[in-house]
């Protein structure tokens, strides 16, 4: 399938994509806004928008995800979409009913000119409902973007300083990553006995149980009193620069919650320093609990050293995840020579570049980038596995390296958004995957002389 | 407690549903959704690429941000025997500087490297939402580009707002009516063969009816559009008949096709036993040919002794079941009903994204009184009258999965993402087993009992 890439680099004059590593803001604003309880999140654009965001969801968490849409027609994209927005507006609380609806517009709604804040001013919004709204262009910047923007919009819509001194909690950004991982990092936090407000929230949301009954809203989520209250927090610990920043400081201006900007919590590193940053804030030891989580850890990480030693790795995805994770694998010796992400930002070289250049490695670092390019990178230089999520697929079968299934989305492989990738126990979850990659394609290889039953 | 459909839904949505035998009006569809409803319908772009993006071997560069390639990047599920080239994604990635400046220049920038490193012989640039607000000249920039490079660049006009996915079958129907016709210079002979319109070759679905054509001592000429390519396309003016399965989304080339080319055309299903020996009794009927008649029936003769007891087997365990059945087309919808009754199951629910007038009034005249019919339905309605029609089961696409799941209802996905061919005798067993081994999955019994237990 991928027969047409070239091993030789050469310049793209177009500046087009072949096979992308992002896609578009509104489904990043319509995954945030599902972290929300009892949200229904709305596309203000064309149909195909809405479903294929909630079809995409889909695949990828296999949860029924929610979203309305303003089905704009030809006459709306002349005219303008007010009418569109209020008829929408009116017709989610009287059918879905929600607590609240959180919009996010399009490519097209944003191209012409829809203002947003001016038609919710004369939007007839029932009592004891709200709506709030983002922007998110799809031709700026990338899903993550969205997710940050509707983010922020929690907090300039939401987020309230109601009492004089900021109370004993934290607000926690998990940024985009799976409910798994939110449930993992409240854990964390409830493990240190700080009381903490996580949004958005998606856990008990697209990870629902099973009853037997449709919820439209499930359990799952951050309240609107919870939103509110994340104006009196003592600080925000936003978890990945680039899903996480743009809300908290929002909340440091608005509220002056103060903000710490902190890597996804992913590896040992990380996640110490995550930890830290809680016992730093609220003078809390960390519990044995925790401590013993993490010498397991390490102790695991002793125990697999020689897997992983020396080994070459690819990494794309998002940004903050692809940070973590190369992180994670320079700690266990790998060697990441080729990192990417399909999300714009100079942020992402600059940090990349120097995590490298610390380790002395000489790798390809790139944000903006796509698969193709990616590809021929592991052409020219190949490595012994990929870690990425399902679109890595079709490298890792053209050049037979096995591929570590991290990210979004996954569409090909079920429960990992159940499971973590962050704190200790998602770092012990991630030696586990990788050293079974490695272990897998060596047990297929092994000449029957050279196949082993202890490795 | 038997509801009345439409009292509890929105006053605008009350026309879209039905109860046979209880309602005499008919069913409004075929009009745009309701603003502000959880639709389960797609957009012109989704319209137009699924029924072009099984043409293996062209280009399909999306020109717009980068969400409408990424979501739409190899998620057809059709198969091919030739070239991969269609399951790539390419897309110009506008940025907003050429949301500002214009996009056509970079639209022919991507052109002009696609063509150096894929070296195709057909492109095909979709227009997107702001492609069709920006106004960039989508049909200057490709033929430049076609002469440039000197293959076809097909622009097909596909921007999301201006109608529902139906449009996008049309302008994907525009654009292969540009790719077949045949220039002046080029002399077309008719041959004994056919066409075959609407499959897409999921799971390999083509290739079964094309083995019972064959069989019956025609050939196929070329399908459209699963697993074809550039070459087969430009000879498709040389067939004397024209079937078509999916009459959503090519009753319109079809019709072209008679108009342009006199090929006349036949609506054909192959889904279920019984459409398909029907359908190719038919197609055998306009050849008018003893020999293709004598062959015809031996096929059909042969293959329903070889599917029968099976068929019969499941019927036995399935009997008594209820399905509902949502889906994209009307002709599906259609066929599903005579489909399932082969396997003893009632249906109790039934709607389409995009069902025309007439396939509802069949539909109508097909189903059993008390049956609720629905056109561009929300996921509320679906869970309503599955509940009230006691449904075990759902036909549906990626979005109603794990809608029917959470209710603890059996699926089978009739749509990108089934993992068997449903067409043809073949299609009929692997059918009915995917009905069974849902239906009768022991995993409904942990959710029986975890509502019993807590």
């Amino acid at each position: 399938m991928l027969n047409f890439t070239p091993k030789e680099l050469q310049e793209r004059k177009s500046g087009g994509m072949i096979n992308p590593a992002k896609t578009c803001q509104p489904i990043g604003a319509m995954y945030a806004a599902l972290g929300i309880h009892r949200c229904l999140p709305h596309s203000h654009g064309s149909q195909g928008c809405c479903s294929y965001h909630r079809m995409h969801l889909t695949r990828h968490f296999r949860d029924p995800v929610m979203a309305s849409t303003s089905s704009f027609t030809e006459g709306a994209s002349v005219f303008g979409g007010g009418a569109n927005l209020k008829t929408s507006i009116k017709n989610v609380f009287a059918i879905y009913d929600p607590d609240i609806m959180a919009i996010h517009t399009t490519c097209l709604t944003e191209t012409i000119g829809d203002d947003i804040p001016a038609y919710l001013g004369t939007a007839e919004i029932p009592e004891g409902k709200i709506v709030i709204h983002c922007n998110t262009p799809s031709y700026v910047g990338s899903h993550i973007t969205g997710f940050s923007n509707m983010t922020k919009g929690m907090v300039t819509y939401l987020s309230e300083a109601s009492t004089e001194t900021k109370k004993e909690q934290v607000n926690l950004i998990p940024g985009f990553v799976n409910p798994g991982d939110m449930r993992e990092i409240k854990r964390l936090v409830k493990v240190m006995g700080i009381n903490f407000i996580m949004f958005p929230d998606t856990s008990g949301v697209v990870d629902s149980p099973m009853t037997g009954k449709f919820e439209m809203y499930p359990k799952g989520g951050t309240t609107i009193g919870e939103l509110k209250d994340t104006g009196n927090s003592r600080l925000t610990l936003a978890l990945g620069s680039f899903a996480s920043t743009d809300a908290s400081l929002a909340l440091e201006r608005k509220c002056k919650v103060p903000a710490k900007i902190m890597k996804t919590p992913i590896g040992v590193k990380a996640t110490d320093e995550f930890l830290m940053a809680l016992r730093n804030g609220f003078v809390k030891e960390i519990p044995y609990e925790l401590e013993e989580e993490r010498g397991q850890l390490v102790d695991i990480m002793t125990d697999t050293h020689y897997h992983f030693h020396g080994k070459k790795v690819a990494v794309f995805g998002d940004p903050d995840i692809v940070i973590g994770l190369t992180e994670f694998v320079l700690s266990l010796g790998m060697i990441p020579v080729h990192v990417l992400t399909g999300t714009p930002g100079n942020a992402f070289e600059k940090e990349l570049r120097a995590m490298l250049l610390e380790a002395g490695i000489k790798g390809n670092v790139k944000a903006s980038g796509d698969l193709f390019e990616f590809h021929q990178w592991i052409k020219n230089e190949t490595v012994d596995l990929i870690i990425g999520n399902t679109y890595g697929k079709y490298i890792a079968r053209a050049e037979d390296i096995p591929l570590v299934r991290v990210g979004f989305p996954i569409l090909d492989r079920s429960v990992h958004s159940y499971m973590p990738i962050v704190g200790y126990k998602g770092a012990m979850r991630l030696i586990e995957m990788i050293s079974g990659a490695l272990l897998d394609k060596q047990d297929r290889d092994a000449a029957d002389e050279d196949f082993e039953l202890v490795m | 407690m038997e509801m009345d459909a439409g009292l509890w839904a929105l006053e605008e949505r009350k026309d879209s549903i039905t109860v046979k035998g209880k309602h005499k009006k008919q069913l409004k569809c075929d009009t745009d959704s309701v603003a502000g409803c959880v639709s389960q319908r797609a957009c012109v772009y989704c319209g137009a690429r699924v029924v072009l993006n099984p043409i293996t071997d062209a280009v399909h560069l999306v020109h717009g941000p980068i969400g409408c390639a990424s979501y739409t990047w190899d998620i057809r599920g059709s198969l091919s025997s030739g070239s991969e080239l269609y399951r790539n994604s390419f897309s110009t990635d506008l940025q907003e500087e050429d949301v500002i400046f214009g996009g056509e220049k970079k639209l022919a920038r991507a052109i002009n490297d696609l063509v150096e490193k894929c070296n195709p012989k057909l492109v095909f640039v979709y227009s997107t939402c702001i492609v069709g607000v920006i106004g960039d000249d989508l049909e200057a920039v490709c033929k430049a580009a076609a002469k440039k490079h000197d293959i076809e660049v097909i622009p097909v006009q596909s921007s999301g707002f201006i109608g529902n996915k139906a449009a996008g079958y049309r302008a994907a129907c525009d654009a292969l009516t540009r790719l077949i016709a045949p220039q002046k210079s080029v002399k077309m002979f008719r041959n004994r063969s056919i066409n075959y319109l609407g499959d897409f070759n999921l799971a390999g679905e083509a290739w079964i009816i094309k083995n019972y054509i064959k069989q019956m001592g025609i050939d196929i000429n070329v399908t459209f559009t699963g697993d074809s390519n550039y070459e087969a396309l430009k000879k498709a003016p040389q067939a004397s008949l024209n079937i078509i399965q999916c009459a959503g989304s090519m009753s319109y080339l079809a019709q072209k096709m008679q108009e342009q080319y006199e090929i006349p055309y036949i609506r054909v299903s192959f889904l279920g036993i019984e459409d398909t020996s029907e359908s190719l009794r038919r197609i055998a009927e306009a050849f008018n040919d003893k020999e293709i008649t004598r062959r015809t029936e031996k096929l059909i003769k042969n293959e329903i002794e070889k599917v029968r007891p099976t068929i019969e087997g499941y019927r036995e365990k399935l009997s008594g079941s209820k399905a509902a059945v949502y889906v994209g087309g009307g002709f599906k919808a259609i066929s599903l009903i005579k489909q399932f009754r082969e396997i003893g199951i009632e249906v109790v629910m039934i709607g389409t994204q995009t069902g025309r007038q007439d396939e509802y009034d069949t539909i109508n005249t097909l189903v059993d009184d008390g049956t609720v019919v629905l056109d561009d339905a929300n996921p509320t309605e679906l869970e309503r009258f599955m509940v009230q029609k006691g449904a075990n089961l759902l036909v549906g696409g990626v979005k109603e999965r794990p809608l029917a799941y959470k209710l603890g209802v059996a699926f089978v996905d009739h749509n990108h993402d089934r993992k068997h061919p449903l067409s043809g005798f073949t299609g009929a067993v692997n059918f009915a087993r995917e009905v069974y081994s849902t239906v009768c999955s022991p995993v409904w019994k942990f959710v029986q009992q975890g509502r019993q237990s807590l």
